[in-house]
């Protein structure tokens, strides 16, 4: 696991072309490691009839709902849980 | 009328069907896709006819019996927030083919909701199939961007210092909300109050039912 509990991760804005487990809308945005669940076989070869090995580790990650939604009229402090693998994190400052 | 690029009245006779409507609808694609895994050994008639008796076999009845469990007895909460796949084998419930499940606790001050915004990941094996409206593209979208609207249409206005968490279920792991237990049930058995807790409450979309106001 290259991540912690309470780390700030930023989502990779990375186009990908095929099946992936990433929403768009949460490519690029910045949150915190909230937990460590286990390692899955990665969706994006195992959709196309591979083994999907190695594993991928897969972290639960909290996103305040502003910085997801900026601007708009819902409020702020409400939160954004989404289930992301570790290849799609980044260290965040 | 212009909804379609030209103008008639749409009572007349059409020289082509509504658009869109050239793609077959999806029972007939889900019965194709079907024909072409048997055809290819990829699944025979069996596991089809295994998968649906699974899948029908299963109920809310089965979350709302662990939610109950959990209300009653505090250490099993407890266990059920660490570990909701244990728990649920514990009391002798199958928590399905998912090797992690997690339970979400609300509070008077945290209230959670799940959405698959991919496709509709959802916890089958202890709610049973998921409502249409779960799968739908209108909650999908807007339970992630407008989760306090899409609260209140179904009925569920949340004061402002309770913080709202939407649980987006993208991957592997299938999550199920514990809602709070209603007030007025003190004393209540474990099988009484499980008829109080709802699907929707255990998607977060609501609260439990209230229990009849008792005459005094």
């Amino acid at each position: 696991m290259s991540y912690r509990v309470g780390q700030r991760v930023r989502v990779a804005a990375r186009p990908h072309d095929g099946h992936h487990r990433t929403p768009e809308y949460i490519k690029g945005r910045t949150g915190h490691v909230e937990r460590i669940h286990a390692s899955f076989p990665n969706p994006e070869t195992r959709a196309y009839g591979h083994d999907g090995l190695p594993e991928q580790p897969l972290y639960l990650v909290g996103f305040a709902r502003g910085d997801v939604w900026p601007g708009d009229r819902g409020r702020d402090a409400d939160r954004i849980y989404v289930d992301l693998f570790e290849h799609w994190l980044e260290e965040a400052e | 009328m212009t909804d379609h690029g030209h103008d008639h009245p749409h009572d007349q006779d059409h020289p082509h069907g509504p658009i869109g409507s050239d793609e077959p609808p999806p029972a007939a694609r889900a019965r194709a896709l079907e024909e072409l895994l048997v055809e290819k050994g990829v699944v025979d008639r069996d596991d089809v006819r295994r998968g649906i008796d699974w899948l029908v076999s299963r109920s809310p009845a089965d979350g709302a019996r662990l939610v109950a469990h959990a209300w009653v007895d505090p250490a099993f909460k407890e266990r059920l927030l660490a570990d909701a796949r244990a728990a649920a084998l514990e009391v002798g419930l199958d928590p399905g083919p998912s090797p992690v499940v997690v339970a979400l606790e609300n509070t008077d001050a945290v209230h959670h909701v799940v959405v698959c915004t991919l496709c509709s990941c959802y916890p089958k094996a202890l709610l049973g199939p998921p409502p249409d409206w779960y799968k739908s593209l209108p909650y999908r979208s807007r339970a992630v961007s407008d989760p306090r609207g899409v609260l209140s249409e179904f009925g569920l206005t949340l004061d402002d210092d309770i913080e709202v968490r939407v649980v987006d279920s993208t991957a592997d792991v299938r999550y199920l909300v514990i809602p709070r237990r209603p007030t007025g049930t003190e004393g209540m058995s474990e099988e009484e109050l499980a008829t109080f807790v709802t699907r929707d409450s255990m998607i977060g979309v609501a609260q439990p039912a209230a229990p009849a106001a008792v005459a005094s």
